[in-house]
């Protein structure tokens, strides 16, 4: 039996949420940013239940071969293979959960603050404020990453040192962004008729603003991934950042750089992961921008 | 404007008080071993590791120690652990060098921010715009290291340009003229790819302000009134763009000199980065709270200026 469904009705979704997420839809570079992300991130997940398993796909990357050191790439080694006859593409994709891990982890200690701190600021107002943002215009003068690269150099190198330096150096941002937020949101008809009611100050801040300023918050968290995986790639490079043998993007090139002149494939090949994996992050963070910023409709 | 300048002053002071105390705090809290030896190493003896502790002031309380260093680095009497010698003079050395960088990165990127700014605010939403602003994100997620090899890699082979070093060694200038050139000549290469996050920062804010200005009720009077587009656009909107260009100089200034840290180290150049990374490995910590100390005095030194240069050229500042 033949049925002819009624055409869906276009309606325009009834929440916010819904509403951006439709205007993201239709940005296509911010989709196959976000895809990418989404690609990166399964590969990562896989990559790192194989190491965990020691299952070598395709190859184990820590498995040295004299005999085949520094091949260019070829049917066996795609990428090529590195002075010690590691695969590149093993190691590549083995490193991926630690670029990956440090971008998201970093970015919730970091928005953890932030949102903490500026929603104080932004709340309590008067010297609070004052003091508070006194203090974010100061660390804000600082070189992040010459803070970052003191703080891990002297904590000593591991990911979970990186990932809690980062995080806590790079929050100023978010803290500034909270706060501003608060400041117009605090004042609006809603929080008034909630502080009438008697509701406590934290109840406010938490149930009534915040919700309120999460579109921004949001963007602000996925614009923050690929500082620190950036940042994570450079101390790699510099050598503070997860120690070998565990490979990191950072870290083959940082090895390959002695052989800069006879293997090019052990700095291109990391390097475009770097980039690739922080563009997709910084093209997925605008579309989303454009996408919550209603106020923008030319964009 | 004096009564707007002796605010900024006294804002600063607040801001430079705050920066000592983090600059400190980063070094002191940090758990780890001060010792540039290690924790551990049996061949150091506690009378050796006591003696340390003495001189750089690690027995006393920790805002003594705080009193301590800021006294030291204000008279200059701070010195290295690892040669002894005044921090502020090894600062000092190069600082120079360091400005140099900085400042060609910075001119890069203002000028490049700004003309790939327009352009993708000309063309707001088209085609060549979202090309554009592809562009300006590949360059903000290029890691710099990766670039300066590639990039190093194709001029060895390629074309002269000097990659390491400030100067060209085993040659004598004696002409002014020749020994400036031979220094720009030089940072040329590590100034541009320090430069290229930079300019696609400052092209994102340039086309954002550029957006911006384009709705103003002005630029529809001025469109009304029938002057043709370019008109509008490079006589009326385009004047406002002076804003973000002094704002980025505050903006960027903290980003280049952390990716200094990195391009120094690469091409060689003896800048403030490499000092840094040098003291980083030799854990060398009264250098350390006085790099980061005096590159965040630089960069507020900078900020100022840039929010007096606003109250020059934006009326409403004036104002305040």
């Amino acid at each position: 039996m033949i049925t002819t469904a009624p055409a869906p009705i276009q309606t325009a979704p009834a929440t916010p949420g819904g509403r951006a997420w439709r205007r993201f839809r239709r940005n296509k570079v911010g989709v196959a940013a976000l895809v990418m992300v989404v690609i990166l991130a399964i590969v990562a997940l896989v990559f790192f239940v194989f190491d965990r398993l020691g299952i070598p796909f395709p190859m184990d990357p820590d498995a040295t071969n004299l005999e085949r050191k520094l091949l260019p790439p070829n049917p066996v080694n795609w990428l090529g293979t590195d002075n010690l006859g590691r695969d590149v593409l093993s190691r590549l994709l083995n490193g991926a959960y630690i670029s990956l891990t440090v971008g998201f982890v970093a970015v919730f200690v970091s928005l953890f603050i932030g949102v903490v701190v500026g929603a104080v600021a932004g709340y309590f107002g008067k010297w609070v404020d004052n003091l508070i943002m006194r203090a974010v215009d100061a660390l804000m003068c600082f070189p992040t990453f010459f803070l970052i690269l003191t703080a891990v150099a002297l904590l000593g190198p591991s990911i979970f040192n990186i990932i809690f330096v980062i995080g806590l150096v790079s929050w100023t941002g978010t803290a500034r962004l909270v706060r501003a937020e608060f400041l117009t949101l605090r004042e609006s008809s809603y929080v008034q008729a909630a502080r009438a009611l008697g509701q406590r100050g934290w109840k406010i801040i938490f149930r009534h603003i915040l919700p309120n300023a999460a579109a921004p918050i949001l963007v602000t968290a996925v614009l923050g991934v690929p500082e620190a995986i950036l940042a994570e790639a450079g101390l790699s490079f510099l050598g503070f950042g997860v120690q070998p043998p565990q490979a990191t993007w950072g870290n083959i090139i940082a090895d390959g750089k002695t052989y800069i002149l006879d293997a090019w494939w052990l700095i291109l090949f990391p390097g475009l992961a770097i980039l690739l994996a922080a563009l997709s992050f910084y093209l997925t963070g605008d579309a989303l921008r454009q996408a919550v910023e209603t106020r923008s409709e030319r964009q | 404007m004096a009564a707007f300048i002796i605010r900024r002053l006294l804002v600063s002071a607040v801001l430079l008080f705050f920066i000592s105390i983090i600059s400190f705090f980063i070094i002191t809290l940090t758990p780890g071993s001060p010792y540039p030896w290690g924790e551990l190493n049996p061949k150091v003896s506690e009378e050796v590791k006591r003696v340390f502790r003495e001189k750089f002031h690690l027995d006393r309380p920790l805002h003594e120690q705080y009193a301590f260093i800021m006294r030291d680095l204000f008279t200059g009497n701070l010195r290295s652990i690892k040669d002894e010698r005044p921090v502020l003079e090894k600062i000092a050395e190069r600082l120079p060098a360091t400005l140099l960088l900085n400042i060609g990165a910075l001119a890069l990127s203002l000028s490049f921010g700004l003309m790939l700014g327009i352009y993708g605010a000309r063309h707001a939403g088209r085609p060549p715009d979202v090309i554009t602003s592809v562009i300006a994100f590949i360059f903000i997620a290029l890691p710099g290291f990766w670039v300066s090899y590639l990039v190093a890699i194709a001029l060895v082979d390629w074309a002269a340009v000097p990659i390491l070093g400030t100067h060209t060694i085993g040659v004598a200038f004696t002409n002014g003229a020749q020994v400036f050139l031979d220094r720009w000549w030089h940072v040329m290469m590590p100034a541009s790819i320090l430069a290229i996050g930079g300019i696609a920062v400052q092209s994102r804010f340039v086309r954002a302000s550029m957006i911006e200005t384009l709705r103003e009720d002005y630029i529809r009077t001025a469109r009304a009134k029938g002057l043709d587009e370019n008109a509008v656009f490079y006589r009326h909107a385009l004047r406002n763009s002076i804003r973000p260009l002094i704002t980025g100089i505050g903006m960027l200034l903290p980003a280049l000199i952390s990716g200094a840290v990195i391009i120094e180290n690469i091409f060689a150049y003896p800048g403030m980065g490499r000092l840094g990374y040098e003291a980083v490995l030799e854990r060398d910590y009264p250098t350390l709270v006085a790099l980061n100390f005096v590159t965040a005095a630089l960069v507020l030194v900078g900020n100022l200026i840039a929010d007096m240069l606003y109250a020059v050229v934006d009326p409403r500042v004036r104002l305040e």
